[in-house]
């Protein structure tokens, strides 16, 4: 089997996993399309009260807003990934076992990453943004070449996703325990990446910081370069440097990991 | 493990001794959960924190929010931090006492949940003592900060019905809240796998509570009046603090009727809670 072949098994069998639970994606749907409503409002009346805040109309911010929920789980914005899985094997000591394997590891949870959230796309995002998009105003391309283009940013926005995590879950090898890391996961994730608020609305030089950080390549992006507000170009490069910088810093410490750390076991 | 066995030791109680004895294997089970939170007391204060951050994120939103605008909806931040801080802190105790429920989904799938109904012990206070989880401190904490910091900030003459108002209503939201919870555990013995529905109604009941409901729209501000009675967490009772005008046409007393709507939430989340007990069937494996 070529090893192209190998990580497309692998993310086929990610996909198929999370594929396997209906009702809870079901669950899901709901559970972020609730989100939604609730938040498309609060935004609505903060448009209201100041049209073209961060350079968006009001159908624009509803966009965002459903965007936001659509790519929720997709970007695993909370965690929830495969950084779970990892932080589990490497705590139990079977990441050994996974270490033997004739495959790349960051190769292998990349591929198996990018199968969870195709199907979390899929699965639980495009219904809450149709169900946006049905009941209320939204700035959506009419060409194929924007949806074209906004399909290769949110590509990108999963390998970066997935870069921020690989490096939190490597970080048990040190810690042994994940609680801490997922919690501070959390709240970077939700924050920096624009989830409260479009990064764009941020008043002032905290602005200007959270749109360098590689969050901004998560939600950001993609919504800018949906709505036409970026450059595609611009925001490939920004989301491409971030998304090297992350895998390299990634395979460092992988390797720092598995040649210095003693393996769990027992 | 002393404690468990005690509880396996005890005899099942009769009438009016039940609650007493829900009470006393809650505090048990709770207590038993704090102990060994504490072996790890570093871990323990970094996820209080954690907690606090985390939760307090909602907040942080707001104030980005009041960073581009004076007002929002017609409330003032004062104002909107006074619905916040009555909401979150509400929130904040009935997360404590049940915010772990959600485990309950898990125990049916694994059929762990037959070890709990063999025990002489009410099965909703184990259920709802379950790995209790003190961090949850924190999301308490930060809600008591921002009410305090409003209720000193808010431009209100305080009259003593208001003073008074304000921990019954305190009381009454977390009570609500909790019914919300024992009613979402109840569910996931019909819903299994679909458990995350119930966050739509808790966490996002909570989020929706935050904002002004001159913000929404006024089917989504009668539902959450007169279907799932939230309004009377903050919504109703801070109009009549505030002096504004009520989110839906109620009467004037309807500021003070938090507590009968959490005794009638309770009620039915316990025929809810009734129902799904008597519906379950252990996994047979």
């Amino acid at each position: 089997m070529g090893s192209g072949r190998l990580y497309l098994a692998v993310a086929a069998g990610g996909f198929r996993r999370y594929a396997t639970y209906r009702a809870a994606t079901a669950a899901g749907v709901f559970t972020n399309t609730v989100f939604g409503l609730i938040l498309v409002y609060t935004y609505l009346a903060l448009w209201d009260e100041r049209p073209h805040l961060g350079g968006y109309d009001q159908a624009q911010a509803v966009t965002y807003v459903w965007l936001g929920q659509a790519l929720y789980s997709t970007l695993a914005i909370q965690g929830g990934g495969v950084e779970r899985d990892l932080m589990a094997r490497i705590g139990t000591g079977g990441i050994a076992v996974d270490l033997y394997r004739p495959a790349d590891l960051q190769l292998w949870w990349l591929a198996s990453d990018l199968g969870r959230a195709l199907f979390q796309m899929l699965g639980r995002g495009v219904i809450p943004f149709v169900f946006g998009a049905l009941f209320f105003p939204m700035a959506l391309p009419g060409d194929v070449t924007t949806w074209g283009a906004f399909l290769v940013a949110l590509l990108l926005a999963m390998v970066v996703s997935f870069g921020i995590r690989y490096l939190v879950a490597l970080s048990v090898f040190w810690l042994m325990d994940g609680t801490g890391v997922s919690q501070a996961l959390m709240v970077t994730g939700v924050f920096c990446s624009g989830m409260t608020l479009p990064l764009n609305a941020f008043p002032g030089a905290l602005g200007d910081v959270v749109q360098a950080l590689p969050w901004a390549a998560q939600l950001q992006m993609p919504a800018d370069v949906l709505m036409g507000e970026t450059d595609p170009l611009g925001a490939y490069a920004f989301q491409a440097v971030w998304a090297v910088v992350l895998l390299a810093a990634g395979r460092l410490v992988q390797s720092a990991a598995t040649r210095r750390v003693v393996v769990q076991g027992g | 493990m002393a404690e468990i066995s005690r509880l396996v030791g005890s005899s099942r109680p009769v009438g009016s001794s039940r609650a007493r004895d829900g009470l006393r294997t809650y505090g048990l089970i709770a207590g038993m959960w704090i102990r060994s939170t504490m072996a790890y007391r570093t871990s323990f204060v970094i996820t209080v924190f954690g907690n606090l951050l985390l939760t307090g994120l909602d907040f942080v939103a707001i104030l980005l929010m009041f960073s581009q605008v004076d007002s929002l909806g017609g409330w003032t931040l004062p104002e909107v931090a006074f619905l916040y801080g009555l909401s979150a802190t509400a929130f904040g105790f009935a997360d404590l006492v049940l915010g772990s429920m959600d485990v309950l989904g898990g125990r049916i799938r694994d059929g762990s949940f037959d070890t709990l109904l063999v025990r002489p012990a009410p099965v909703l206070a184990q259920v709802g003592a379950d790995r209790f989880a003190l961090r949850r401190l924190g999301r308490i904490t930060q809600g008591v900060l921002v009410l305090g910091w409003a209720l000193v900030a808010v431009d209100v003459e305080w009259t003593v019905p208001k003073v008074l108002l304000v921990p019954v209503v305190l009381v009454s939201g977390a009570v609500i809240f909790g019914a919300l919870f024992v009613a979402g555990a109840a569910f996931q013995f019909v819903a299994q796998d679909a458990a995350e529905v119930q966050n739509a109604f808790t966490y996002g009941g909570n989020t929706l509570l935050h904002y002004p409901p001159t913000v929404f729209g006024k089917d989504l501000v009668r539902g959450a009046t007169f279907v799932l009675p939230l309004a009377f967490v903050n919504w109703v009772p801070a109009a009549y603090v505030l002096e504004r005008p009520y989110p839906t046409a109620l009467p004037e007393w309807a500021a003070f009727a938090p507590p009968l709507v959490a005794v009638g939430c309770c009620a039915l989340a316990g025929l809810a809670w009734r129902a799904g007990l008597r519906s379950y069937r252990s996994t047979g494996s």
